[in-house]
């Protein structure tokens, strides 16, 4: 295995580790000797190496991301209705554009879009930023209760939707029980029939499943404040509101920056809850655009609709992801 | 551990009682917590082992008059939710193998390798963690309706690595950034080749890591709902998530007893998965988002 000058290298670095504790550091000596020539070739077959190593996780993550961007833009000025082959496939210029603005769909759905995504954001950060200070201090049975807050994140978005399903089941369900047992007004509430109460269970099931992540990253954040930091402001006289204030708040900022871009994005794109607790009912009127897009595709067939609202989300995407990194930089700087 | 270890000494000092009452409102906050995340498990726990009688008579407490275990045995016998269940579990432990291994070898080029445009490739992995799920199920559709991926298994898992990849990628080049780069040098001075270095050396220090990719990866390709609709219209090739939401249907009613004991069953892995490796999990979930 070893050769010529490599193997007098090895030896010399393999002596120098035993010798002395600093054998990591000698071991870098003898490979600078043999700059120039050796390690050009080193750093071209690492870059071959690296480009072999990268490309089927870029590949494959292009597929189904790039691929499919260029492939709306292309459908999204084209005629593509699979039920409609008659229509042809023709060039058809801003016409799925000019749709999106023209029917009353896209406009109302980007509507209750932005109403769930303030609304469920709101409530996630809120209750997330609560949850991360209580369980950010060390108690007992803290890793239980980490757990059981972790587990609704874990399941699948099936099982909070069907789960939220049945609490409100007027029949079998628990809430309009509790709310009859309190004397509340309520108990005959269906709730699926209204279009306010429909979007008061999609709300529910959504923060109930992604509070938690909201609180795991805030308690990361939390973790990072040093605890002198506290001490000092408590020296200071300054009282518990005042530390989450002035201490808390500021230094939790980067972290509650990257809640509020992971949160609003997915809450921006919402689908499978909606599609599973309500179908957008009653009528359309809790239908968001990531509901359009996916009856645009699979229930209309209409890819070039389909492919005018993908390219609308993508850009609106975009806009609040860029938006949001903005906001933040003048103020780290 | 006996007491609650707030800021030790200091809270000591203070005034008993008043102590007392803040530590009584500190343990209901967390009772609070706890029953808010949990009680609706337990909710379709007690649901799913109700008659269909007591169903349509109406909730009248918090316990199920009498148990009965119809329910899971009609969702494997009347709707092969078995099937479903399989289908989950080859696709979901297909994708998370398939993520582990192109994010290891990805990850490795991102954190050592000299590569041109290595920033724009590690920008372009984490933009895709944020890409429109909905805007890609149009055109894959229409892909895969030629290539023969719908009802099928790898159209599932390479949609999956949407979920997967960006994650993952990320967490594993964070870590190999913190393996000491001289542990791959002195591998290779040995005579190991940069792909030698990585198997023999790198992946043996990174398993945690790469366990943690892993159990993330399983669970969001566990959890999908999106893809599946859009992609499987045979019965036969359904994920779990995907036949609960046509199971316990019938014209007139709804079986809440069904649909609660196929929830059941298909929120176990993960509940399972979440006690095992709480740690695991929060720290896979917050690795360089918080820096």
């Amino acid at each position: 295995m070893r050769t010529g000058p490599n193997a007098a290298a090895d030896e010399q670095s393999a002596g120098g580790a035993s010798v002395a504790g600093v054998g990591r550091v000698a071991q870098a000596e003898p490979s600078v000797g043999g700059r120039g020539p050796l390690s050009h070739r080193r750093s071209a077959s690492d870059r071959r190496v690296g480009l072999l190593l990268l490309a089927p996780a870029v590949l494959a993550l292009a597929a189904v991301t790039l691929f499919p961007l260029a492939y709306n833009l292309w459908n999204s000025f084209h005629v593509d209705q699979l039920a409609n082959p008659s229509a042809g496939n023709g060039f058809s210029g801003l016409q799925n554009y000019r749709a999106l603005f023209n029917e009353p769909g896209f406009s109302a759905d980007l509507a209750h879009t932005l109403f769930f995504t303030a609304v469920s954001v709101g409530i996630e950060m809120c209750l997330g930023l609560a949850i991360a200070v209580v369980i950010s201090k060390p108690f007992k049975g803290r890793g239980l209760v980490r757990a059981a807050i972790l587990v609704p994140w874990a399941v699948p978005t099936v099982v909070s939707a069907m789960l939220w399903k049945t609490m409100v089941d007027p029949q079998s369900g628990f809430v309009n029980y509790l709310l009859g047992v309190l004397h509340l007004p309520g108990a005959g509430i269906a709730w699926s029939a209204q279009t306010w109460t429909s979007w008061a269970v999609v709300i529910v099931a959504d923060a109930w499943k992604t509070t938690p992540l909201v609180a795991v990253i805030l308690l990361a954040g939390l973790q990072t404040i040093p605890g002198d930091v506290y001490e000092a402001a408590q020296v200071d006289g300054a009282g518990a509101w005042r530390r989450f204030r002035s201490v808390t708040l500021p230094l939790l900022k980067p972290a509650l920056l990257v809640a509020l871009i992971f949160r609003t994005l997915a809450a921006f794109l919402v689908f499978d809850v909606v599609y599973i607790l309500t179908g957008g009912g009653p009528g359309s009127s809790t239908e968001t655009l990531g509901y359009l897009d996916w009856k645009a595709f699979l229930v209309n067939t209409d890819f070039g609709y389909g492919g005018a609202v993908s390219v609308s989300l993508v850009v609106m995407a975009l806009v609040i992801a860029f938006g949001y990194t903005r906001l933040v930089r003048p103020s780290t700087n | 551990m006996a007491d609650v270890v707030l800021s030790g000494s200091t809270w000591r000092t203070h005034r008993g009682t008043r102590q007392g009452l803040r530590r009584a409102g500190f343990i209901a906050v967390n009772v609070g917590f706890v029953v808010s995340a949990l009680f609706p498990f337990y909710w379709i726990l007690t649901t799913s082992i109700k008659t269909t009688n007591e169903l349509n008579a109406g909730t009248t407490g918090l316990f199920p008059a009498h148990q009965t275990f119809v329910a899971y045995r009609q969702i494997f016998t009347e709707f092969d939710f078995l099937r479903s269940l399989a289908n989950s579990v080859i696709v979901a432990v297909a994708t998370t193998v398939v993520t582990v291994v192109l994010a290891t070898m990805a990850s490795y080029a991102l954190a050592r390798l000299d590569i041109p445009g290595k920033g724009v490739v590690l920008g372009f992995v984490l933009l895709a963690g944020f890409f429109p799920i909905l805007s890609v199920v149009g055109p894959l559709f229409l892909v895969y309706r030629h290539i023969g991926f719908l009802n099928s298994y790898p159209g599932l898992v390479l949609a999956y690595l949407i979920y997967t990849l960006p994650l993952s990628v990320w967490l594993l080049t964070n870590f190999f950034r913190q393996i000491p780069k001289e542990l791959d040098e002195a591998a290779m001075v040995d005579g190991a080749s940069r792909l030698q270095a990585l198997r023999r050396v790198i992946v043996p220090v990174a398993v945690p890591s790469i366990i943690t990719a892993g159990i993330i990866s399983f669970i969001l390709a566990w959890n999908d709902f999106t893809f599946a609709l859009s992609f499987e219209n045979d019965p036969r090739y359904f994920t779990a998530p995907l036949a609960i939401v046509d199971l316990g249907q019938s014209q007139y009613q709804v079986f809440y007893n069904q649909i609660d004991a196929a929830v059941v069953v298909i929120t176990l892995p993960v509940a399972l998965l979440v006690l095992l490796a709480q740690r695991r999990i929060m720290s896979g979930l917050t690795a360089g988002a918080v820096k």
